[in-house]
């Protein structure tokens, strides 16, 4: 990065400086004659000079111009004007006053738009260099910066350099031309006048930077506090966990609180002095005018001055102080965008960057690294100076399987790191033929060596495209039309951007060797069965809800799926286990609210906490003569639980088994019963008949056993599930995706659908038997892998948190699988699994050798294109125990490797290992 | 049924016979009803115990392993209370109970029935009572048992 920044500004926009400066030389003249034509006015056709007789003309638009006397002197007759009368005249001035003042608006809005595009491209390509140089860091740099902090740098502090850059060049010399036009311009009217103006400009210019020098020390602290404000949001948002766990959130607001306060002192101070600034300049802006009008005054009336001088003096004076002022900021601005500028520049320089070469976007196949992998005198000493790895010396040969085990950090986990270039090594090399690793094209080692780390970060995506992210290395299919993207890449291209389609689809199917995304998910599954996380997924996918689109292709296997169930349940006579839905019965196992709605709710005044609120439902209740008789239910309940449970301290455990009402709302129902007396639902209140409604939704007779519904009642909740029904189908929105036994339901999950029904309360061990059988029913169905599809869209949440870490560490590795690498590194890799799991995996692994594939290639750095081998891996193991599954094994003490060889024969010979796996 | 019921049967458990309908009343709210078919485990013998089963219809076979696999020592039925040891002296289940015929049940957690003994001195010398009972036959039928174990050794001595 250009460490001056105007060096920089002028290296990208040279062009564009130059041709707007010239726009505004040209604009000059014409300012000057806006200026000088109320002069004319005034002093012509209005005050009558050149008027003297009624009848007299004088010629308009004359352009005549008189030689230099070495030209000869005569005069130059370019244009000969109209005759105008004095009206006429007048007239005319005043039109070209108008003209004039089109123009220079014109202009102004040409160079203030251009001036903008300018600065916004910087902006742009300021950013973009940032980001881009954050992706080049060297690995070890990132234990230093705090994430939210150069967020913020490449967000908010780099914003105002962009306003600037517009202005770099193109404001001084506008500024000052305006300014020095109309000095030139009073000096001519009246020196006196003009030297006043002068003296005038030189304190301002003289005394305002000094006072804003504090302004800028303030102006830097605000940019500091504020980063670390962010840091630490940001750190207390990340290390939620360790706040919580050790209730420090009071320190953290107090934290908080005292970079809040300094910032409020600093801001405060800030405003202070800006607006004494303002005021003064405000205050030296007024001085002149008064000291024109006692001065101009007295010239003009002892009538050295003339009236339409004065005049056009005070008007011109009114285009003084604002570019002079404007000009004193932008001087501010520049020491203040230096310093920020130099700060980011400091910020983003870290020794040694990867060259922008080695990751430079590379299209179509590359060759595959089938050449032994040597690491020689690999050293590696950590940022306090300890030597964590001696110097090692090792080589992997193609297909070759190598198991590393230690204590913990003993050495080989960062020699995995190494391996995969997360660590740079102090000493030593490492690689891949006679081609040192480091030297190698990201593009060959990204795509050919894969690495799984104990932890891993994964986006809040899908499973399914946490796991092909790892294949988006280059844009392969345009999917949007040309049309707009034109524009986008020259844009992209005038500031320096990546031309890349980001909007193509990235994946690289014939990596591995499927035709399109429809094929794709198979190749995800078995990847994922290989990990053992199939099952997992398959549950996601049955909890899953797909979206519309997603639903129909699977509406008919799911219904089929209903069918086959029940008819399961029928032959293992438990089909007494599920009450299905009935649009024509009452749902036992169900609440009143759903039996009412019977269906799921797509919009939340459907949901079941916001129905007493919910008017259509109200109006249902009462039409159908409900709304007193859910009352009294609710009344019955409210009694039952108050008698029950008023006198039990709040944490007794029989509030456990309470779901009614929270022990904190027991007061609030005992009070409301009191008050209510036997008053009847017609007596009641909103509130009440609002509180007592809902508990009485809340309500599943099977379960609670208060023996409230009698056969009335629910026959009178079918007849009013019926026109509620029909007045949702008759709305206009969808808000309840209604229970259909013909239908597939859109607002539930997979399993609900196949289900269709409730599983009924109180019989034991239900749950489990009707949840083995809608399992069973989908394995027999062969629609095990239309559910696991479903699953591949579950979002993994944030950083992945939405899955255990062990099946991040699954995910992680199948995401490595899918690449088909030629080098797996795997740095304990699944240690949050037991060992039984791990050594499956393993040995999954090792029996799935991928098939040989021919490729038609590119050039190659390294090694040739040939049939794919069997891949090399390097395994840091957990569990030390596994080391038979590998060809070789090496254990690592201390930093170093004391034993090398085959598991057979270093189970005998090292103690090392010996230790280790007892 | 209804919680009514419930508690009708409740008070004509021996155990519950002096607490009040209104405690009762919320013993069968706060407790699940869970009804097992023949055949079916309420709890495994060797488990971790976590609640206790009034039963309230039907019958349920007590099994104990032995080598020869699980031996039915005994059978209850209604108004009886099962896996209320377990519970009391957080042992492992010291026996395996199962639906004999169709079993309607009271389930009783761990926590609800401690706290019912801590707020009913009545109910804790009720349940030592039918535990003295039950060492008292068991003592009984142990020395039963050694006497004929010592009959049978004697002959061949």
């Amino acid at each position: 990065m250009n460490s001056n920044l105007f060096s920089y500004i002028w290296q990208h926009t040279r062009r564009d400086q130059i041709w707007i400066i010239g726009v505004i030389l040209i604009s000059m003249p014409f300012l000057f004659l806006a200026l000088d034509l109320p002069k004319a006015i005034v002093n012509g056709p209005i005050q009558g000079r050149g008027f003297m007789t009624p009848d007299a003309t004088a010629r308009f638009l004359e352009l005549k111009f008189a030689l230099p006397q070495w030209l000869g002197g005569s005069n130059l007759n370019l244009f000969s004007g109209f005759e105008l009368s004095r009206m006429g005249y007048l007239v005319g001035l005043s039109f070209v006053f108008l003209g004039l003042v089109c123009i220079n608006g014109l202009f102004k809005f040409y160079i203030n738009t251009f001036k903008g595009r300018l600065g916004e491209r910087m902006l742009r390509r300021l950013r973009y260099e940032l980001v881009d140089r954050v992706l080049r860091f060297p690995m070890p740099y990132f234990k230093k910066v705090k994430p939210a902090e150069v967020a913020t740098m490449i967000k908010d502090e780099v914003e105002p350099l962009g306003g600037f850059i517009g202005d770099a060049f193109v404001q001084p010399v506008f500024l000052s031309g305006q300014a020095l036009t109309a000095m030139i311009f009073i000096m001519v009217q009246n020196i006196w006048l003009g030297l006043i103006a002068a003296s005038i400009v030189l304190i301002q210019a003289f005394l305002i930077p000094r006072l804003r020098k504090r302004l800028l020390v303030l102006g830097k602290q605000q940019q500091l506090t504020a980063r670390d404000l962010a840091g630490r949001v940001a750190e207390v948002v990340e290390g939620i966990g360790e706040v919580r766990t050790n209730d420090t959130s009071n320190f953290e607001r107090a934290d908080i609180s005292n970079r809040l306060g300094r910032i409020f002192f600093i801001r405060y101070e800030l405003f202070q002095r800006k607006f004494f600034v303002k005021f003064l300049n405000n205050f030296l802006a007024q001085l002149t005018p008064f000291l024109f009008f006692l001065i101009g005054g007295y010239f003009a009336i002892s009538g050295s001055l003339d009236i339409g001088q004065l005049v056009a003096v005070i008007a011109a004076y009114k285009d003084l102080p604002g570019p002079i002022k404007e000009l004193i900021d932008w001087d501010q601005q520049r020491q203040d965008v230096e310093i920020k500028y130099n700060q980011v520049c400091e910020q983003f320089s870290p020794q040694p960057m990867i060259t922008a070469a080695l990751q430079a976007p590379t299209p179509g196949v590359v060759a595959n690294l089938s050449q032994p992998l040597a690491v020689s005198g690999l050293t590696i000493t950590d940022d306090t100076g300890t030597m964590v790895l001696e110097p090692v010396d090792f080589a992997l040969a193609p297909g070759e399987w190598v198991a590393a085990v230690g204590e913990v950090n003993a050495g080989a986990e960062i020699t995995a790191e190494a391996l995969a270039q997360l660590v740079p090594p102090t000493a030593g090399h490492i690689r891949i033929g006679d081609q040192p690793l480091d030297a190698i094209s990201a593009a060959v080692t990204g795509r050919r060596i894969a690495y799984v780390g104990p932890d891993t970060y994964l986006r809040n995506l899908s499973i399914r495209a946490c796991l092909l992210s790892a294949l988006m290395n280059h844009p392969q299919r345009s999917l949007s039309g040309q049309s707009g993207l034109k524009r986008d890449l020259e844009e992209a291209r005038a500031s320096g951007n990546s031309e890349l389609d980001w909007s193509a689809d990235w994946i690289d199917y014939d990596r591995l060797g499927v035709a399109d995304a429809s094929h794709i998910d198979k190749r995800i599954l078995k990847a994922l069965t290989l990990v053992e996380m199939d099952d997992e997924v398959f549950e996601f996918g049955l909890r899953s809800q797909p979206d519309a689109s997603a639903s129909r292709a699977i509406e008919t296997p799911i219904l089929t799926a209903r069918a086959a169930l029940k008819a399961r349940l029928a032959k293992a006579s438990i089909a007494h286990m599920v009450e299905p839905f009935d649009p024509d019965r009452f749902q036992n196992q169900a609440t009143i609210a759903e039996n009412l709605v019977f269906g799921a709710a797509l919009s939340k005044e459907f949901e079941a906490e916001n129905l007493p609120r919910n008017r259509l439902f109200l109006d249902i209740l009462a039409e159908n003569a409900l709304d007193q008789q859910l009352y009294d239910v609710g009344r019955k309940i409210a009694a039952t639980v108050v008698e029950l449970f008023a006198d039990l301290p709040p944490n007794h455990p029989f509030f456990d088994r309470l779901s009614f009402v929270k022990p904190e709302e027991l007061p609030t129902y005992k009070t409301m019963l009191a008050r209510l007396g036997d008053r009847d639902y017609v007596a009641a209140d909103k509130t009440d008949r609002g509180l007592l409604l809902g508990l009485a939704l809340r309500y599943i007779e099977p379960r609670h056993r208060l023996n409230l519904l009698t056969d009335d009642i629910r026959t009178l909740i079918i007849a009013a599930r019926r026109r509620l029904i029909e007045r949702i189908r008759a709305g206009k929105s969808a808000t309840v995706a209604i229970y259909e036994p013909e239908h597939y339901n859109v607002g539930s999950s997979l399993e609900a659908n196949i289900l269709f029904g409730r599983i009924a309360h109180g019989l034991a061990d239900a749950p489990n038997k009707v949840h083995q059988a809608i399992r069973e029913t989908l394995v027999d169905l062969n629609l095990r892998d239309t559910v696991l599809e479903a699953g591949l869209s579950f979002v993994v949440g944030n950083g992945g948190k939405r899955l255990t870490q062990a099946q991040r560490q699954k995910l992680a590795l199948a995401r490595a699988l899918l690449k088909e690498p030629d080098i797996l590194i795997v740095n304990r890799g699944l240690a949050n699994l037991n060992p039984r799991n791990q050594r499956a995996i393993m040995a999954a692994l090792a029996k799935a050798k991928p098939k040989a594939r021919p490729k038609s290639g590119t050039t190659n750095e390294v090694g040739t294109v040939e049939k794919k081998p069997r891949m090399t891996v390097f395994w840091v193991l957990a569990s030390p125990a596994l080391v038979e599954l590998f060809d070789r094994v090496l254990v690592f003490h201390d930093g170093r490797i004391t034993a090398d060889g085959t598991p057979a024969k270093l189970m005998d010979s090292s103690k090392q290992l010996k230790r280790l796996v007892a | 049924m209804s919680i009514q019921d419930e508690v009708a049967v409740l008070r004509r458990i021996p155990l519950f016979a002096h607490i009040d309908a209104q405690k009762l009343k919320l013993l069968a709210f706060t407790s699940e009803r869970i009804v097992y078919e023949p055949g079916q485990t309420l709890f495994l013998q060797g488990e971790e115990g976590d609640a206790s089963f009034v039963i309230i219809d039907g019958q349920a076979d007590i099994l104990v392993d032995s080598p020869q696999g699980p031996v039915s020592v005994a059978k209850v039925e209604r108004n009886a209370i099962v896996g209320e040891v377990a519970v009391l002296c957080d042992v492992p289940r010291t026996a395996t109970v199962k639906a004999f015929t169709r079993l309607d049940t009271l389930r009783v957690t761990k926590a609800q029935f401690l706290s019912l003994l801590t707020e009913f001195p009545e109910l804790t010398v009720e349940i030592m009572k039918i535990l003295a009972l039950r060492l008292t036959k068991t003592s009984t039928e142990l020395s039963q048992a050694r006497s004929r174990l010592l009959a049978l050794e004697r002959p061949s001595a």
